[in-house]
Formats: C-alpha cells, structure tokens, sequence
C-alpha cells in the first residue's frame, strides 16, 4: 500500500487493505454466521482430507491401531503399477463417455421437444423428470430386473426378435457398462432436461419472432439462436456431469457390484474395497487422492471455460 | 468494494440483534424438540448416545443366509425364542453374502458395536481371526454350552484353527453336488434298479451320461451357471481340478505365491469347453435359468451348492436327487466351504458369552433342521443320529465331507471374496467361449500374482 501507512498503528499496518474490508465488528458477525457450517466443515471434510493425504504415506490397515508405517511414495508405485486400479480408472472414463453425450443432447432435445409442445408441458416434464425422484437403489432394481439373463424383460425382447440365447447385458464383461450407463441415462436425464427447460424459458420470444420475420427456418432458429442462448447451461449440464461421473458408485455397486469379474469396477468401487473389505487404508487413502487430483482438474477447467465465457458475453 | 456507509450498518445491528433473539428462541425450541425425542424413542437413541448395551438380554445376531437358507434358519431362530419365550430374546438381522457381508461385520466390530454371534465362512472366518477381530473359542468358553471340541468333524474343527487356537464354532460342510431330474434320468436309462442315480465313474461315463440326458430331455444334459455368479465358476472349476492327478493350489504360502498348475488348469478348462461345445451344457445362463431348465425337464443334471435343495424341493411335482459330484478324474474331489459361529470382539460380561453360548447351543442342537437344508452338520451328536442318516437325499453325499476341497488361505481368498471374483469371472468367460482357456489361465495368473505382491494388510 502507499508509503504513508508505514509508520501508522499497527493494526493498519498489518492490514493494509481494510479500507476494503467491513470492520472488525462485521467481520466477527461473519464469521459466527460461517462458524456452524465451517465446524462440520473442519470435522468431517477437511480434516478427513487432510487425515487421507497423511495416510496414504503409511501402510495404514483398517485393522491396526494407528497409521502404521511410514512407506513414502510406496503406496502411489503400487497404485501406478496395479492394473486394477489403472482399469477402475479406465471404468470410470468408460462410464463418463458412455452417459455423457446422450445425457446432453437428448435432455436438449426433449426439453426443445417438450417447450414446443402447445397442450400438455406439465405431462411431458413429469414424465421425463419423475425417475430422477427415484432412489439409486431402486432404480438398480428396475434394471436389474429388466436385465435379467434369459428371463429378463431385455432377453425376452431379444428372444422375439429371433434370438436364441440373447447375450445376458449385465454378465457379459464388455455390455455390462452399457447396461449399468442406459439405467443412469434413464435415472438422471429429467434433471439436465429441467435445466434446459428452464434455459429455453428464459430466451426471449421476440427473438424468435425476429427470426421468424427475417426468415430463419425452425432448424436455423434453433441452430444459430437456441444453441447459443444455452450455452451457459450446456457448460454447467457437461461439467455437472462430468464430475458426477466421476464420482459414480451406487448403481455399479447395486447393480454389478463391479462384477463380471471386476470389469465394471470404477474408482470409487476400486477404493471402497481396497480401503473397506481388504482393509488396505492407506492404499485406498492414495487411490483417493489420485482420484482428487483428477476432479480438482475438472474443476478447475469449469472455472475457467466459466471465465471465458463470461469474457465472450 | 465500498465500506458500509455508517446509517445501514446501524441497522444491521438492530436486525442482527433481533435475529439473535430470534435464534435464541429458536435454540430453545431445538432443545425442547430434542429432549422430547430422545424420551419419546426410548432406548434406540440414549443407548447409542450412552454406548450401552442396546437391548439388555437381548442376544443380537448376524447372518448372511438368503433363499432356502434364510427360510429355513427362520425356522431355528424361532424354536430358540421359544426356548426363552420371549421375542425379544434374540434380534436377527440377514445381509448380502459375500464381501459385502465380511465388511459390514468388520467394521462394526472395529466401531465397537458388532453382534453377540455372526455366521461366517471357515475360508473367511481365519482373516478376521488373523485381523484381531474375534474372540478365541476356548474350552471354556465351549464349556459355558456343555460343548467340547469332541463334538465336532474333526477336519472341520481343524479347519477353524488359526494359529493354533480355535475362532470359530463349525456348523456344516457344504460341498457343490450333483442334482438329477429322476424322471428325465430314467428315460435316459441313467438310474439303477433302486432309482437311484448308478454311479458315474470317468470321464467318459460322465460324457456318455450327459449325452444320454440330451437325448432324453430334448434340451441339456447339465446345467450350471455361467454368468452372474462368479463364485459359482470358480467351484465347477475347483471341483473338476481338485480331482486331477497334479493339481496344486492355485495360490500358496498364505497368498504370497502363485502356484497353479497352468498345464492342467489349461485342460481342464478346455474339457468344460468342450461340453459346451458339445451342446451338452449351455454357455450363457444364471443360477435361477440353469435350475429353471432342470426343474422343467430340459436337462438332466443341474450343479450347485446343495443349499438349492430348499428350491428344488419347492417345486410342485418334481422328481429329483441328489448325489456327491462324480469322481471324473484320479481322486474324489468337491469344492466345499462351511458355515460357521464366530463371537466378533467385544466387551462383553459372563452373563452375554453365556446367553451368546446358548445360542450357538440352541442352533447346533437344531442341526437336523439345518440338515434337510442340504447341509451336512459338523455337530457329531447330529452327524452320527440314526435320524440323519435315513434322511434322503442329504445323506447321499455324506462323504463329500471327508475329501471337500476348501479355497486355497490368503488374506485376499474364501468364500465370495477378491479371489473367487477374479477366478470365477475369467472361468465363466471360457464357458461362454469369450476367451479360449489359455488366455484365461495366463489372465488369471496374473491377476492373482498382482494381489500376491499386495502388502498383506493383516
């Protein structure tokens, strides 16, 4: 700050910029109002972290008092050289690509579809939305049972479509994904679509009125008019749900339980059992962080396509 | 970024000193809501608060028995409330095999609030035993139920040793069998003068047998699952290798080394192949799809756990049996596990290990019950009863017993576990012929030797 707070109390010297601040007496305000949010905060996020990181420089096991061990970097070599950690990344890649595409483009189709609907929005919102009400657990059940091998809904389709011995989705290693990816579209699409709605309500129809009267045809109107209104949507609905996928357990768990084998097996799966069923703590405290390591990049890229953005408005 | 200008801060005060009091009153009504549901709920909530006992008297007890199993167990567990009459005495609660069950009863013996007795396999109950987990079953402790180690199968008694000193309290053996549809055998002229299965002995009899019920039931010859169970995999495997002259465990020195016989588990993987291959067994089916075709005639034999003999038995009309799986190779072999009491650790008085005793007591006592469940009972004084040995056709497979082959020891090994998972699901891929038995072994290799260079967590 300027030369002349140099010889000046010490409280302003030690806070240069208060002018910019609220008094003292707000600030204390403030931060009681912060306090019950940042003790659970403290207790049961950033303490945990924190407790993570350190573990998983010890071969801390579930079963032994204490963390054990200082081993170093060992836990991060055997992660990097473990195939199975390597192929539940893979898995969670694989589920990314699997549900992120259809989980964009068609709740943006629907909710385009729906927004012109002239009678009967409220039937096609439910309608789309009512899934996502359902509980994880629920809906594994609904496509478990569907994906039933040979008596299942899907293999009896199959059948009257001239197979014989339908391949079974959630038994077979390399369908099993798929199965586990159709059930998730299903579950969640009504949430994105909500949010396209919502978009498409904002654009003012005069816009499209002005299109209309220069001429644009519905598909240009949509293509140089709608598409670009929500283009602040689509990046939140692409990064919402990129880092949900990451973050993807329950309907593996329910439905697979990373099975055939461990071909479904995604980070948060592969770290619940290193960590829980083989006891392996600080394995799993290091898996952990890698995976932190990845969503805080994705984080990071949604801030700053946000800033872009908001540059290009 | 202004500072407040002074007239609204003054506001901000009064608003803040009436949101306090505000607060305040709404502290008040917290508290006041609280005290009423922690007196309203009774015990659940102030039990937990206080760390006491939740239900004292009670005894509280873990089980991973589903389907025919958990039908049956209701069974017991109502005789024992009886015994106390009172419902209160015990409180049971069932959960999903396997490793979700082994997590869910580590954890809460690590959190200090486990079961006064859980089930849990002999293959899996030594890695708890080895993890500090349970409390040792010593003689007096058998004692407190008028039990003693001579009341035992001994190779099961010896099974539930770790280091030396007994962890847990065998139930049964439960080895994989061979299920027969009688009326589809006997149109394959498969059955003896007494209607019972004639004995298979070689593989090429085992063949011939199979061809046979093809023929006679229009659809299979046998029947296991493929896909869906991988556990299930793995004993159809462990059971036909096992029986072959050279077989070594697939794992060895407590998990450290891979030590499968790749030649022989190659051929052995190809012969199941081939009975696919053949049209003598189907490539892609579940547990229910596989007894589904048995049940209704379109198979002769169907393989599983003899647990299954609950569903068959449920079936209006059907006419099965059962019998030891037949000895296709060098020696008589079956994969097998058993069932097992375990006390997990905890604080617990001389009047809770004695009601916990009694339970396990009442149950074993109820072994017949637990026998016609398919199981074959580890308790002598019910093995060696004149009433199981005329029970048809549990008794059939008696022998199996005696030359059960269990899951090689490892921290990551027994019933439903890391090993069984990886193992089942490569065998399963060579059954649907997505993978030839060559590569399923090299796969299997290597993936047991990436758990056996895994620091043991134990």
């Amino acid at each position: 700050m300027s030369a002349h707070t140099v010889g000046a109390q010490p409280a302003v010297a030690t806070t240069p910029r208060a002018d910019a601040r609220p008094p003292l007496r707000g600030q204390r305000t403030a931060w009681l109002f912060i306090a019950p949010f940042a003790f659970f905060y403290l207790c049961f996020l950033l303490g945990p972290s924190v407790y993570m990181f350190v573990a998983s420089f010890f071969d801390a096991s579930i079963v032994k008092n204490g963390l054990g061990n200082f081993i170093g970097l060992e836990n991060y070599s055997t992660l990097v050289q473990s195939r199975d950690f390597w192929s539940s990344m893979w898995h969670t890649l694989q589920f990314t690509l699997y549900t992120v595409p259809p989980l964009v483009i068609l709740s943006f189709v629907f909710a385009v579809l729906a927004n012109r609907m002239p009678r009967g929005q409220t039937f096609w919102r439910l309608a789309f939305f009512t899934p996502f009400i359902l509980p994880s657990a629920a809906i594994s059940l609904i496509w478990v049972f569907i994906f039933t091998a040979d008596t299942g809904l899907w293999a009896t389709a199959q059948k009257w479509l001239g197979s014989d011995a339908p391949t079974p989705v959630l038994g077979t290693p390399s369908l099993a994904m798929v199965g586990i990816a159709i059930a998730t579209i299903w579950w969640t699409i009504g949430f994105n679509f909500i949010l396209y709605l919502a978009g498409l309500q904002d654009i003012p129809r005069e816009l499209y009125e002005a299109a209309a009267i220069d001429g644009a045809t519905p598909w240009q109107q949509i293509r140089h008019l709608t598409i670009p209104m929500l283009s602040r949507t689509t990046t939140l609905v692409l990064l919402l749900q990129i880092i949900a996928s990451l973050k993807i357990f329950d309907q593996v768990y329910l439905m697979t339980s990373g099975g055939p084998g461990t071909s479904t097996e995604t980070a948060l799966v592969f770290i619940t059992k290193v960590g829980f069923t083989d006891y392996r703590l600080g394995a799993a405290a290091a898996a952990s962080f890698m995976l932190f390591v990845v969503i805080v990049v994705f984080a990071v890229i949604r801030q700053v396509a946000e800033r872009a953005q908001q540059k290009g408005a | 970024m202004n500072s407040h200008p002074p007239t609204p801060r003054t506001t901000t005060t009064r608003a803040a000193l009436s949101r306090r009091s505000l607060l305040r009153g709404g502290l008040a009504a917290g508290g006041l809501g609280l005290a009423a549901t922690t007196s309203g709920c009774g015990s659940a909530l102030s039990a937990g608060l206080a760390g006491t006992q939740l239900n004292p008297g009670t005894v509280t007890f873990w089980n991973l028995f589903g389907g025919g199993d958990g039908a049956r167990l209701q069974l017991m567990l109502d005789e024992y409330r009886e015994q106390q009459g009172s419902r209160d005495s015990l409180q049971a609660a069932t959960f999903a095999w396997g490793n979700p069950y082994y997590t869910k009863v580590s954890l809460a013996t690590l959190g200090n609030k486990p079961p006064d007795v859980a089930v849990a396999h002999l293959t899996r109950a030594s890695n708890l035993a080895a993890a500090g987990l349970l409390e040792p079953i010593t003689d007096d402790v058998l004692a407190l139920a008028g039990l003693s180690s001579a009341d035992f199968n001994e190779r099961a008694w010896q099974a539930s040793q770790f280091e030396g000193q007994v962890y847990s309290i065998p139930m049964d053996t439960h080895p994989w069998v061979l299920f027969f549809n009688a009326d589809v055998c006997q149109a394959a002229g498969l059955l003896g003068p007494d209607g019972e299965l004639a004995p298979i002995e070689g593989l090429e009899a085992w063949e011939a047998a199979l061809t046979a019920g093809k023929e006679a039931s229009g659809g299979f010859g046998a029947t296991t699952a493929t896909v869906a169970d991988d556990s299930n995999n793995w004993r159809f495997f462990n059971t036909v290798y096992s029986q072959r002259e050279g077989n070594t465990p697939l794992i060895d020195d407590e998990g450290l080394s891979v030590t499968m016989n790749d030649e022989l588990a190659v051929d052995t993987l190809a012969t199941m192949r081939s009975w696919v291959e053949k049209g003598l067994m189907p490539a892609t089916v579940d547990t229910p799809g596989a007894e589904t075709l048995m049940f209704t005639g379109k198979s002769a034999f169907f393989m599983n756990g003899e647990w299954e003999i609950t569903t068959a038995q449920s079936i209006e009309g059907l006419n099965f049996g059962m019998v030891a799986f037949p000895t296709l190779y060098d020696t008589p072999a079956a994969h097998a596990d058993s069932h097992a009491f375990i006390l997990p650790k905890m604080e617990r008085d001389d009047a809770q290990l004695e009601r916990a005793m009694g339970f396990v007591k009442s149950l074993l006592d109820q072994s017949m019950t637990w026998a016609e469940g398919g199981h074959i009972p580890t308790y002598l004084p019910t093995f060696e009863s004149p009433e199981y040995a005329s029970l048809e056709p549990q008794s059939n497979y008696a022998d199996a017993a005696s030359y059960a082959s269990y899951d090689p020891p490892a921290w990551y090994s027994g019933s439903g576990s890391n090993f069984e998972t990886v193992t089942g699901a490569t065998i399963g891929l060579v059954q649907q012929g997505l993978t030839t038995p060559e590569d399923a072994v090299a796969s299997i290799r290597s993936a047991l030797e990436n758990y056996a260079k895994t620091p043991n967590p134990l």
